[in-house]
């Protein structure tokens, strides 16, 4: 290492580490003390709010955006966007419902069909991501304009193989398939543990690998992060397949659930994602974002539908409106942080 | 009408680096000041406050004797007031004469006059010798020509005071002497000028009165008749110019070069460029603006496209299509654009400094622990002067800044290390270090490159300079042959 002589060095080895601002941790607890005081409001509303069985069953119906959630924060911290998961889950539906009616009479057990179905998903959405990528950062293209192409080439397909109605699991299947979303784990659905498990993953490999810092680094100045040597594309290209997979995750979870996919499967989810990150404290422009706050934010978006689920205050139908309330006004109150 | 502009006791800090101290002078009606001063010395900063693009945190400027409104450009332009930027402020999409009239457009009731307006464009781009249609699109032009525009802007908005920052840095000889003939137009019009140079002839040339900054300050005032280039630069620096530059250890001899390139071709910058560097060498790289220096070793990186040449390390052929193959197999590159290009000013110091070798720190989860500690080894080493250690790159000074990108590109332990304007915007004391490690860096057995637009600096460190003009090597000046007067011409082509 250089030994630098300097005409007035200062005495540097007793520097104390920095405590962020309150008012900065009061920002970054936003999401965590939003949700906190609309727990509360929920159990004054209406006491089966508080109930496990409810709040068992909004964390799991919470697990599909927030596994997808997970992966799209990885997208968007490295700066791009991905439109096209909705469309995307329910073709991957389409294909393993498909797949496990087709190999199912084949197998010597279904269960050997469902795992094969499974492990169509997973690859299917690899094989997405890396179009995604591939397109995105060999081909240039903008994410945004890449994914709204996708996005309507997914679901096309799923309705033309559907033929414009659903595509049904077979019933002995079913059978097999449905404990991966009805079972329980020590009380616990699984769907749940899978969401607590790709967002605890998801976190780790964000904050504490060197893919995460170069895709946090890539979020916050692409042309530095070249320029200090960072593979830019095949970082961005791996944050795709990393979304990607996590919505074939969501997907092999979501099926066994109404056991088939339709034209409407899977509708909106795009939206769905890129709120919950972007409530979570994440800014669409890339840099900075966390998995907790991604996590929290999902959670909040789906008790804000389940309060109104429950109570008669707002209607119901201005579900979509209260969350477009709360998208814009977190993003009002974070505005200043950079 | 002249104007007339005082500044008293003008202070502004940005964050908690304070860039002026307290100046206080006047400027007289009809002449030329010739404004000087190192990187950083603040008379950008101060000529950004006269002209509204930043405001003062506290002092007063005073146009004819009212108090000019801070932080507002259409104020300070009502009052005739013009800087021509050294970064232009031209929008790219935009023909020059949108440019030129750019929020002062002439109308036709609700519709632009958009013929009047290219007409009136068409004289000024006249009258400055640029000879291209008003209507091109200014992302068609060249950096000179660019300069020419802004100065064909100033001439529209009836500039009474004209603040000009190295207008001649991107131009010709002859556009240069184009551009004095102009100036000297100006002034028999009673247009005050604020000249800022680092080329002293020009000043010696064109100006009526020098002043001096220096780290914020004023630090003198003087007809330019009464100073000699020599006195001038001493005043810039605040010490005699040889206690700057350490002094230069012997230039290594024999070994196999570092860095072998040849015949290196840039589309478009670089052309059929042959060069080495030895273990323990300093080669500066001197050349005029769009010299093609930083495109060369950009494509020398693989940042850009190369067309041809042969790249040796070490005797070895190597392919280097991207930064990081370069990185591993031992060369690294500092750019020019720090904000831009060098560093992630929203990061952390930690994560910048480990970026680049961040595959030491994974095995395969982050040891934070040890990057923190490599963090204290490099702010020692490299005098990195922060206030708290995980404080965000933003907030260091400039120098300290760039001796954290410093530190940086040299965290992966290269061989040979290109630095492309080492020292841009810093002031002296953090100059001094940078020579000073870069020294010592090559004391080491590492091969450095250094691109420079500071001639002094080139002949004050290096063994060697190469002269690079319009995309091709001109000469390569042994140490004993570097003057000045010798690099200017091979860079201009007056040699």
């Amino acid at each position: 290492m250089p030994q630098v002589p300097t005409d007035t060095n200062v005495a540097v080895n007793t520097v104390p580490r920095a405590k962020p601002h309150w008012y900065t941790r009061l920002q970054s607890l936003g999401p965590v003390i939003g949700l906190v005081l609309l727990c509360i409001a929920g159990a004054l509303l209406n006491p089966n709010f508080a109930d496990t069985a409810n709040i068992t069953n909004v964390l799991t119906r919470t697990a599909f955006i927030g596994i997808i959630a997970v992966g799209m924060c990885f997208v968007i911290v490295s700066g791009g966007i991905d439109l096209s998961v909705g469309s995307m889950a329910a073709l991957i539906a389409g294909s393993v419902i498909m797949t496990m009616n087709t190999v199912g009479p084949l197998m010597p057990s279904p269960l050997l069909a469902v795992a094969l179905g499974m492990g169509v998903a997973l690859a299917l959405g690899a094989a997405f991501g890396l179009a995604h990528g591939l397109l995105i950062t060999k081909g240039r293209i903008e994410p945004f304009i890449v994914t709204l192409g996708t996005l309507g080439i997914y679901r096309a397909y799923l309705t033309y193989f559907s033929n414009g109605g659903a595509i049904t699991l077979d019933n002995d299947l079913s059978d097999v398939y449905s404990p991966v979303y009805y079972a329980s784990l020590f009380g616990i659905p699984v769907p749940v543990w899978v969401f607590l498990l790709v967002a605890l993953l998801g976190g780790l490999i964000l904050k504490r690998t060197a893919f995460g810092r170069y895709v946090q680094a890539i979020g916050s100045n692409e042309q530095v992060a070249r320029y200090a040597a960072v593979n830019v594309d095949r970082v961005k290209t791996l944050t795709y397949v990393l979304l990607c997979v996590c919505v074939g995750i969501a997907t092999l979870l979501y099926v066994p659930r109404l056991g088939s996919a339709t034209p409407n499967t899977g509708l909106l989810w795009e939206l769905e994602a890129v709120a919950a990150v972007s409530v979570g404290g994440t800014a669409l422009k890339g840099g900075a974002g966390t998995i907790t706050g991604t996590v929290i934010g999902a959670i909040l978006l789906s008790v804000i539908s389940n309060i109104l689920n429950l109570t008669s205050i707002i209607s119901v139908y201005l579900n979509a409106a209260v969350q477009g309330f709360v998208i814009i006004s977190v993003a009002f109150m974070q505005r200043s942080r950079r | 009408m002249s104007v007339a502009v005082s500044f008293h006791d003008v202070v502004k800090a940005f964050g908690p680096v304070q860039v002026l101290h307290g100046v206080s002078f006047a400027l007289a009606p009809g002449r030329v000041y010739g404004l000087l001063g190192e990187n950083g010395a603040g008379k950008s900063t101060l000529m950004k406050i006269l002209s509204g693009y930043e405001s003062a945190s506290s002092g007063e400027v005073r146009v004819n004797g009212k108090p000019l409104k801070f932080g507002n450009s259409r104020d300070a332009e009502a009052q005739g007031i013009v800087l021509i930027h050294q970064e232009f402020n031209l929008a790219e999409d935009l023909s020059i004469a949108e440019n030129i009239f750019l929020g002062h457009e002439k109308k036709h009731g609700w519709l632009l006059d958009d013929a009047s307006m290219r007409e009136q464009a068409q004289q000024a781009l006249a009258q400055v010798g640029l000879n291209v249609d008003a209507g091109t699109k200014v992302k068609q032009l060249i950096v000179a020509e660019k300069q020419l525009v802004e100065i064909a802007k100033a001439l529209v908005r009836k500039a009474r005071l004209l603040i000009m920052d190295e207008p001649t840095a991107t131009l010709t000889p002859g556009e240069t002497q184009r551009l004095f003939a102009l100036m000297a137009q100006f002034k028999a019009d009673g247009v005050t000028m604020v000249y800022i140079s680092h080329k002293l002839d020009e000043v010696e040339q064109v100006t009526d009165e020098v002043i001096v900054m220096r780290d914020g300050q004023l630090v003198a005032r003087e007809a330019t008749r009464n100073l000699t280039r020599q006195q001038m630069a001493s005043l810039m620096v605040g010490r005699e110019l040889s206690d700057l530059y350490p002094p230069k250890s012997a230039a290594p001899s024999g070994a196999i070069p570092a860095l072998k390139v040849k015949g290196l071709t840039v589309p478009g910058w670089a052309q059929d460029v042959s060069f080495s560097v030895r273990p323990g060498e300093i080669l500066g790289f001197a050349g005029l603006v769009g010299a093609g220096r930083t495109e060369l070793f950009e494509g020398l990186m693989g940042l850009r496209q190369r067309t041809a040449g042969d790249i040796e390390l070490h005797g070895q052929a190597v392919r280097l299509r991207n930064p990081r193959e370069a990185a591993a197999l031992g060369m690294t590159y500092l750019s020019e654009d720090r904000k831009g290009k060098g560093l992630h000013v929203r990061f952390g110091l930690r994560e910048n400094l480990t970026l680049m070798a961040l595959d030491r720190y994974a095995s395969p989860w982050l040891r934070v622990k040890d990057e923190l500690k490599a963090l204290a080894q490099a702010v020692d080493d490299f005098g990195i002067r922060a206030g708290l250690l995980d404080s965000l790159a933003s907030s260091l000074s400039g120098g300290n800044q760039q001796k954290l990108a410093l530190a940086k590109v040299l965290h992966p332990g290269p061989k040979v290390v290109v630095l492309d304007e080492p020292t841009r915007g810093v002031d002296v004391g953090a100059k001094r270090d940078i020579y000073l490690l870069i020294q010592k860096l090559a004391g080491e057995g590492l091969a450095v490159i250094v691109i420079s637009s500071e001639l002094m600096e080139l002949i004050g460190i290096c063994h060697r300079v190469a002269v690079m003009r319009a995309g091709r090597l001109q000469t390569v000046l042994e140490a004993e042959q570097l003057t000045e007067e010798e690099l200017i011409a091979h860079a201009t082509g007056t040699h």
